[in-house]
């Protein structure tokens, strides 16, 4: 049996806010009754863009009933810029953890609240998908999520991914595909990955302009959430010159932010070959 | 809050015989059977005896008795031995449904360059006689079938599997851990080369086990070391356990008919009360050829873990066939293997009698669990007529 906090067992057993809303203004659904877990996520949303309530409906294990109710709890009367900023990982804070087997329900928290805000904006969601490609087959896990999950909460390995996502814990025919996405997001290229064929190279107005929107949309906004920053120096043919700047200039593992995320990620966005140098400025 | 405990086919409470016949092994009897002084050699004596009460209790002959620590141990002793004793034979056949002592072994087997063939059940769990008849081949070493499975309690037809194997001069080994002391099993008449037992499902203590070598099928030792067991199971005997379980063997004997009369009503009992008291319930495998003490019923639209949970807050302690309780996801490999429906398979929960249940722990379960699984229901996005249309996902796990 698994090892709940107080807090797990207190929302599992005394489930806040379930049901629906009728005339929600958002509504957001994940997950399948083939997965095993499935949530449904209802907010009504007032004129000021704030949450003044919020209901599910969830089928899964203990696990996936707290993160439901504990969800709920944390977004009513927040705005939804403010509900945007909640992560998985601080649905298993409110519950005091999960176990790490169990995080997979606090990210599916999260995947509801997206899908519920895309709804809600006025944004096609496909249905119960993420954009992205589809890499785990037996829970429907996108590329798209696996990458968000692992750098979200900084993910090593496939047992973890697997934890936080169901990714690869099916027939584990995916498993090959995940540990490619966590060499990629651990900025190692994976030794087996085939050559694709070479897509036309970049011109240096196209990379130039790839690599800035990649450095603001991508990058940026995931460094300052931890207080950091990041600015464009230069760009000299594949080097892109940087200088971190806020927290990540003090930070110890700044060198594995550079080449580990940032790398990766222009890599990935804009061409295998960039690579990435800190220059003072 | 009383326990009320039904997940016999886990593990059962130890029968205070066993207790008692194993204690004087756990205090005075400390001597090492196979020391040269009377002190030590004393307790040889009373291997011998468990040794000729375990072979009672099946139809065998002592010295095809092999005492092991678990059934896994008995497992995967006997299938080591038919692959390392035929070395040209490089094909073993078991099924979907085995236990993970039996299954993992296999695949890993595969890893090592042998092949299987894993034969499927139809949706009662049953399998198809002429594809185990189809899957023999020249280089067959083994073929190892359970006798009864361990999540539907589903007897398979082990007469006429043995017959078939036998025919074709296979070695076949049975996994009957969850048969023995519940159904009479007389492997003078079955032809099995290898059957596996345990004893802490039938009332002896964990870490004790046996399996049956029919005499003259050839043997290779799994543990070497010193020459225990007449050197096919070195280590030092467990005497305790093994005065335990030949204690456990000789009771299960005596009250196999209570097994399959009294449990089995209490069984009954506990499945048809629920099944009218849940709409939308079913009894997951073949209901006709089953073990006495056990019910896997299905619930649909609800998650195992939850229901297990909600169950655990009264005291009842039941097992789940959705994985999750397990550190896997999806439901077991079992259910799929079945066919059962995913509405169904996730809320799956199998309930294992013993003799030790009354009518009162079943009057428990009556009260309690209908509540419980209405109470899922409701906070659950899926129900009658809200089911999502066809599945959602390309599910691999079909
Ligand atoms: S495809 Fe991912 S576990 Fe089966």
């Amino acid at each position: 049996m698994w090892e709940y906090t107080d807090k797990v067992r207190e929302h599992f057993l005394n489930p806040r806010n379930v049901g629906e809303i009728e005339n929600a203004d958002a509504i957001g659904e994940v997950g399948s009754l083939a997965c095993g877990d499935a949530l449904k996520l209802y907010l009504k949303i007032d004129a000021d863009d704030r949450i003044v309530d919020a209901k599910f409906q969830t089928f899964g294990c203990a696990s996936a009933i707290a993160s439901s109710s504990a969800l709920t709890e944390m977004l009513k009367g927040k705005t939804i810029a403010e509900a945007e900023k909640i992560t998985n990982k601080d649905i298993a804070e409110f519950l005091g953890g999960l176990p790490q087997q169990k995080m997979h329900c606090s990210v599916m928290g999260q995947e509801a609240l997206e899908v519920a805000i895309k709804n809600w904006r006025g944004e096609a969601v496909d249905q119960h998908e993420h954009e992205g490609e589809l890499v785990c087959k037996c829970f429907g896990v996108t590329d798209e999520l696996i990458l968000h999950t692992i750098r979200e909460n900084n993910l090593t390995t496939v047992e973890e991914v697997t934890n936080f996502t169901k990714a690869g814990g099916g027939c584990g025919d995916c498993i090959p595909a995940i540990q490619v996405l966590l060499d990629q997001a651990l900025g190692k290229v994976a030794a087996c990955e085939v050559p694709e064929a070479k897509p036309k190279a970049l011109t240096n107005v196209q990379r130039m302009q790839l690599v800035v929107k990649t450095l603001e949309e991508e990058i940026r906004p995931s460094l300052q959430k931890d207080g950091g920053d990041i600015e464009l120096v230069d760009i000299d043919g594949h080097t892109v010159k940087v200088a971190l700047r806020g927290m990540c200039t003090s930070c110890p593992s700044s060198q594995l932010t550079l080449k580990g995320f940032v790398e990766t990620t222009l890599r990935e966005y804009v061409e295998p070959e960039i690579s990435v140098v800190e220059v003072n400025s | 809050m009383r326990t009320v405990y039904l997940d016999n086919n886990a593990t059962t409470q130890i029968d205070p015989a066993v207790l008692e016949a194993m204690m004087p092994f756990l205090t005075e009897f400390y001597g090492n059977p196979s020391s040269m002084h009377r002190f030590g050699g004393q307790v040889g004596k009373y291997l011998v005896e468990a040794r000729e009460r375990v072979a009672a209790s099946i139809g065998a002959r002592p010295e095809e008795i092999l005492f092991t620590a678990c059934g896994t141990e008995s497992d995967n002793t006997a299938i080591w031995s038919a692959l390392n004793s035929q070395q040209d034979k490089r094909h073993i056949i078991t099924t979907r449904v085995e236990h993970p002592a039996v299954l993992n072994l296999v695949q890993h087997l595969e890893k090592r360059g042998y092949e299987a063939t894993y034969l499927g059940v139809d949706s009662k769990g049953q399998l198809d006689l002429d594809e185990l008849r189809e899957a023999i081949r020249k280089d067959t070493a083994l073929v190892s079938i359970m006798y009864a499975n361990n999540e539907t309690g589903v007897v398979f037809p082990m007469e006429e599997i043995a017959a078939i194997v036998k025919e074709r001069g296979v070695q076949l080994h049975t996994d009957a851990v969850q048969v023995v002391g519940k159904l009479p099993i007389d492997v003078s008449r079955l032809p099995v080369d290898f059957l596996a037992l345990s004893g802490h499902k039938l009332h002896a203590p964990k870490g004790i086990g046996a399996l049956y070598v029919r005499k003259g099928t050839p043997f290779r030792p799994f543990m070497r070391g010193g020459h225990q067991e007449r050197g096919r199971r070195a280590g030092t005997e467990n005497a305790a356990s093994i005065v335990a379980l030949g204690k456990a063997c000789e009771l299960a004997t005596v009250n196999m008919a209570e097994e399959r009369t009294r449990v089995k009503a209490l069984r009954d009992r506990l499945e048809a009360g629920l099944l009218a008291a849940v709409p939308d319930s079913i009894v997951n495998g073949d209901v006709e050829n089953r073990l006495p003490n056990t019910s896997s019923i299905a619930f649909k639209y609800v998650e195992g873990e939850a229901i297990l949970l909600l169950m655990d807050g009264h005291g009842i302690c039941a097992s789940s066939g959705s994985a999750c309780t397990s550190g896997s996801l999806e439901p077991s490999h079992v259910l799929r293997a079945m066919g059962v429906p995913f509405t169904y398979a996730h809320g799956s929960i199998r309930f294992s009698l013993s003799r030790f249940n009354t009518d009162a722990d079943v009057d428990l379960v009556l009260k309690e669990v209908p509540p419980i699984i209405n109470r899922l229901r409701e906070i659950s996005p899926f129900r009658e007529g809200l089911e999502p249309k066809g599945e959602k996902l390309a599910c691999g796990c079909k």
